[in-house]
């Protein structure tokens, strides 16, 4: 199930980087008190919530792998990816500019890099 | 004079130090599992990257404080980490042997898309025009 769950936060990781980015872009803070905004902290929530799961499903796959995989990072990556999002979001909402919304940009795109690492972590150590 | 009239934290170097802080995670838990696991296959490699985290954390730090102390220290962390990258950069083309494992700043933060080597030197221009 986590060969589906990672391509699929990849993708809405890379959408939420692009809605940031529009929005950088039209140099507009991040509308949190319309429906657009709103719609848009959900999405952000979903993506943490896919990265909890992630986060279970790989450790449980951890658990029963038929090779050598370095568990340290293997974990640390599957951990560290819960961590980005809030304190992104955060440190965003602490300045409702256009480069509080690039925060968002960063932080969204950082979560597919990480699930690449997570990856080749998991196929050559 | 609680807070400096251009705090570094606003505008443009808030985004800096969201970078920053994605590179202190970076290299923190990079070097964190290298020494753990195989210290002894690269110690100097391994001790650099370790020392690199630090300076990440420290420039994170300083440059969201945004004191007059923080920024002084912020720009000594900036220098040091420009000529730590262009130091282990060179050396890790020139003498490959010395570096068996990669670290942060290896061919000049080329694993990490150069970020590295452009880092600390919008640090050191943020801090500038930040001064006043």
């Amino acid at each position: 199930m986590i060969d589906v769950l990672s391509p699929a936060l990849t993708w809405v990781s890379v959408g939420a980087a692009v809605w940031a980015l529009v929005l950088v872009l039209l140099n507009r803070p991040l509308p949190i008190e319309r429906v657009d905004g709103k719609a848009y902290l959900a999405l952000l929530a979903l993506i943490e919530l896919g990265l909890l799961a992630q986060a279970v499903l790989g450790f449980i796959k951890l658990a029963g792998a038929d090779h050598d995989v370095p568990g340290l990072s293997y974990g640390g990556y599957l951990l560290g990816s819960l961590l980005i999002l809030p304190v992104a979001l955060y440190w965003s909402l602490a300045e409702r500019t256009r480069w509080g919304t690039a925060v968002l940009v960063v932080g969204a795109l950082v979560i597919p890099v990480m699930i690449v690492r997570m990856g080749q972590v998991w196929a050559h150590g | 004079m609680a807070e400096a009239p251009n705090p570094t934290r606003s505008g443009p170097g808030r985004l800096l130090i969201a970078v920053y802080a994605i590179f202190a995670l970076a290299a923190c838990a990079r070097s964190a599992s290298q020494i753990s696991t195989h210290f002894h296959r690269a110690p100097l490699a391994y001790l650099l990257s370790a020392f690199a985290a630090v300076v990440y954390v420290v420039a994170t730090l300083c440059l969201a404080r945004g004191t007059r102390t923080s920024r002084r220290v912020a720009v000594i962390s900036c220098a040091v980490e420009l000529v730590g990258v262009l130091l282990i950069g060179t050396f890790s083309l020139v003498l490959p042997s010395a570096f068996p494992d990669a670290t942060v700043w290896s061919v000049f933060g080329m694993g990490y898309g150069f970020v590295p080597l452009v880092l600390p030197v919008l640090g050191l221009l943020w801090i500038r025009r930040t001064a006043r």
